[in-house]
């Protein structure tokens, strides 16, 4: 009897020990370090993790609270995405950001019931940019729409303003995520009068033989890819095989990163994808991160992804996290906020050009305010392009706003059938 | 000639050529299940496992690295070498009989004689091993896989085609690449299980295990042997398709592709790997290119398996499998 107390104070003692203070804030990280996707979701999952690292070794945490950053495998399955959710929700988890569209469907209904912010900044539903419907949902500063039209604004651009008569292949991802776009492009397509052609490919997308055939038969002038893994670097292999111009072949921002032109070497050279944050590591906050996390041997994983694309943005995501949860304690005045609060944190959050450069991240990323009803941002993304003989990505476009007067409609549209099938009320009226 | 069917002609050339690529990793299947019986669930990853190390090899990665950095504090990441193409392929090909040899040491030796299934079952628990070693070995980043194979449209064949037709079809030089190593891979495997004494000893074991052992063949030694021809089939299948797409985990996917091939070209025979990636090739590009504009495109995935299921209906033991026949 003795010996089983004795085993059950251990175990219970253990189990204290794994499981966050209470005190601590808690951001569950949804990662994938293993499956077709993992190039993509390690670099993400590292770029996050070091800047909560950088947060809790460099300033205590945030107001004073460490930040905890439990990791939950999902290999981009969105059943296991659920399961990571369900087993971590009850750990006082502020927010989700699980990097996967898939998963992302599925966490909206879940989050809206338990009252946890869901945050999928470049990804998820586009229409949870309405903040009247989406309650729970907060995806600025930029969306798949907004990628849309900015893709097409820099066909715009190419064409001296005019794409009558032009013939745009759309190749895409055939999930969730690849069929976001369609809608967008199909009415930007009617108002600038170009021809849109969709050719899906099935995940992962190891084999497109027949999309590219199709390419050079169909001679479009641009194509515009929504492609996510192994897809990404396939298409650009492809693309130098049947030497389709590069500069005419624009990716959306997950098909914009060292893993995807690398493997095609020099036929990879003058790609162009979008970019929602600025590139490499020239920041000031490389200096921090060396110092308390990198040189400390506290980084995320290998170690061996600062600087890249997608560790950037998995480090911009941190970032915002960073800032509503700051804000929260800020609206509230206590520094052990709970979800509800860092939701309030997120619909008031405001970053001005003056906070990235105080952060470290100067003109990095566009600045922005939410509100209640405005819960996407300004959507405005750069287009960078690759340039196989330096390795490295160029920005050639300063921040292009998106077409609202086309979006506003559609996410207007969108949200509106997804409230009456859900029978939601509008707010912030 | 009319435009459509100079295009159906070009996407027949790439589906054949597909084919073969499917082929390729069918192959590695077959000669497995052809002398132990056994559905290898880990010739995929055994396929990305060879690519990661002929690209590790080739670039002289420190195996291992993140895990010696982590425990001795110490930042190693490459020996410094550059190898040769053919000298990274023969050592990996060395690597591949090792692990061969260490499956049959470890897993197989202990399994003699259990039910097909168990053995199936040993196969996944291997298969997820390996994608793990795979990881830790060698890192999950995207790898340049470049053994100086070329690639891109094959000119001649464009110019050719241009005369005669006034189109120039499109082939890819690293199909072309693959039909000729296939080809030389089939001729190989079959003059080696025709002629040599080992070749034999293999045909023996899979017509008949007890009989082959009572003549003093030994079961261990043939799996090794089978084990380490599948190893380098998938170190080949591993090359082409690492080169068209890097070196990266969905290699180990590439499985999926040969899954048709199999059921339409049968388990157990080396020309029906062949023949059968030829057709799932040639089937699942026409289909996509007649059918796929017309219900959403995106077919090729499940309408390789309805060609594949098409076949068994009418002859369940593939094209060239061996027929069950079971008399009271």
């Amino acid at each position: 009897m003795k010996k089983t107390f004795t085993m059950l104070a251990v175990a219970a003692l253990t189990a204290a020990a794994a499981a966050p203070a209470m005190a601590d804030l808690v951001v569950p990280n949804l990662s994938y370090r293993t499956g077709p996707f993992a190039a993509g979701g390690i670099p993400y999952a590292d770029g996050f993790n070091d800047y909560f690292t950088l947060l809790n070794e460099r300033d205590g945490g945030i107001g004073g609270e460490k930040v905890q950053v439990p990791e939950c495998e999902t290999a981009y399955n969105t059943e296991k995405g659920v399961e990571c959710y369900e087993a971590t929700k009850g750990t006082g988890a502020l927010v989700y950001n699980p990097l996967s569209t898939g998963i992302t469907y599925q966490l909206i209904p879940k989050v809206s019931a338990d009252g946890i912010p869901l945050y999928t900044p470049g990804y998820g539903r586009t229409s949870a940019a309405n903040g009247k419907v989406f309650e729970w949902v907060f995806n600025y500063p930029a969306n798949y729409w907004d990628g849309a039209s900015v893709a097409v604004k820099h066909l715009l651009e190419m064409n001296g303003g005019d794409l009558n008569g032009k013939k745009v292949a759309l190749l895409y991802h055939n999930s969730a995520y690849g069929k976001e776009p369609i809608r967008t492009l199909q009415e930007l397509a009617k108002k600038h009068g170009f021809t849109l052609a969709e050719l899906p490919i099935d995940s992962p997308g190891q084999e497109q033989k027949s999309q590219w055939l199709q390419v050079r038969r169909d001679k479009p002038d641009y194509v515009l890819f929504w492609g996510w893994g192994v897809m990404n670097s396939v298409a650009i292999q492809e693309a130098a095989n049947i030497r389709f111009p590069m500069e005419n072949f624009i990716g959306i921002w997950w098909s914009g990163s060292e893993n995807d032109v690398m493997p095609a070497g020099d036929g990879a050279n003058g790609y162009k994808s979008l970019t929602m944050h600025g590139v490499g590591m020239d920041y000031p906050v490389y200096a921090d991160l060396k110092k308390y996390v990198y040189d400390a041997g506290k980084a995320s994983g290998a170690g061996d992804q600062e600087g890249s694309v997608i560790y950037s943005r998995g480090m911009y995501a941190a970032m915002v996290i960073a800032e509503a949860i700051r804000k929260a304690q800020e609206i509230h005045g206590t520094a052990a906020v709970n979800a509800k609060q860092v939701r309030d944190g997120f619909e008031q959050l405001e970053i001005t050009e003056a906070r990235m450069a105080e952060l470290g991240l100067p003109n990095f990323g566009q600045p922005f305010a939410a509100s209640c009803a405005d819960h996407g941002g300004p959507g405005a993304a750069m287009i960078q392009q690759w340039d196989a003989a330096a390795k490295k990505w160029n920005l050639v476009t300063p921040f292009i706003a998106p077409d609202d007067e086309v979006l506003v409609p559609l996410v207007m549209e969108d949200s509106a059938a997804f409230a009456a099938e859900n029978k939601i009320t509008e707010r912030c009226n | 000639m009319p435009e459509q069917l100079l295009y159906a002609m070009e996407v027949s050339l790439n589906g054949l050529m597909a084919g073969i690529m499917y082929a390729l990793v069918a192959l590695g299947f077959v000669l497995i299940f052809k002398a132990s019986g056994i559905f290898n669930y880990a010739q995929g990853v055994l396929a990305l496992f060879a690519a990661l190390t002929l690209v590790g090899l080739q670039q002289g990665q420190v195996p291992f690295a993140h895990v010696i950095n982590a425990i001795f504090g110490t930042d190693l990441h490459h020996f410094g070498w550059q190898l040769p193409g053919l000298v990274a392929i023969a050592l990996t090909a060395l690597v591949m009989v090792g692990l061969a040899i260490l499956i049959e040491r470890l897993i197989l030796k202990h399994l003699v004689n259990q039910a097909p299934i168990i053995l199936f079952m040993a196969t996944i628990g291997l298969a997820y091993f390996l994608e793990g070693l795979g990881d830790v070995m060698w890192g999950a980043d995207i790898k340049k896989l470049d053994v100086g194979l070329p690639q891109g449209i094959s000119e001649m064949i464009d110019t050719f085609t241009f005369n005669l037709f006034g189109y120039g079809f499109f082939i890819d030089r690293l199909d072309i690449v693959a039909a000729v190593v296939a080809t030389a891979l089939v001729a190989a495997l079959t003059a080696f299980s025709q002629y040599t004494k080992y070749g034999r000893a293999l045909r023996a074991v899979a017509d008949d295990h007890q009989a082959a052992l009572s003549v003093g063949i030994s079961l261990r030694f043939v799996w090794v042997l089978v084990w380490s021809i599948a190893g380098f089939v998938a170190l080949v299948a591993g090359i082409m398709w690492g080169s068209k797409s890097g070196v990266q985990f969905s290699l180990s996917l590439i499985a999926l592709k040969a899954l048709p091939v199999l059921m339409l070209g049968g388990f157990t025979s080396i020309p029906g790997a062949i023949v059968g990636g030829l057709i799932i090739g040639m089937g699942e590009k026409l289909f996509e290119f007649f059918a796929g504009p017309m219900i959403g495109g995106a077919t090729e995935n499940w309408f390789a398996y309805v060609l594949a299921l098409v076949f068994l209906v009418f002859r369940p033991q593939g094209l060239f499998g061996e027929r069950i026949i079971e008399r009271v």
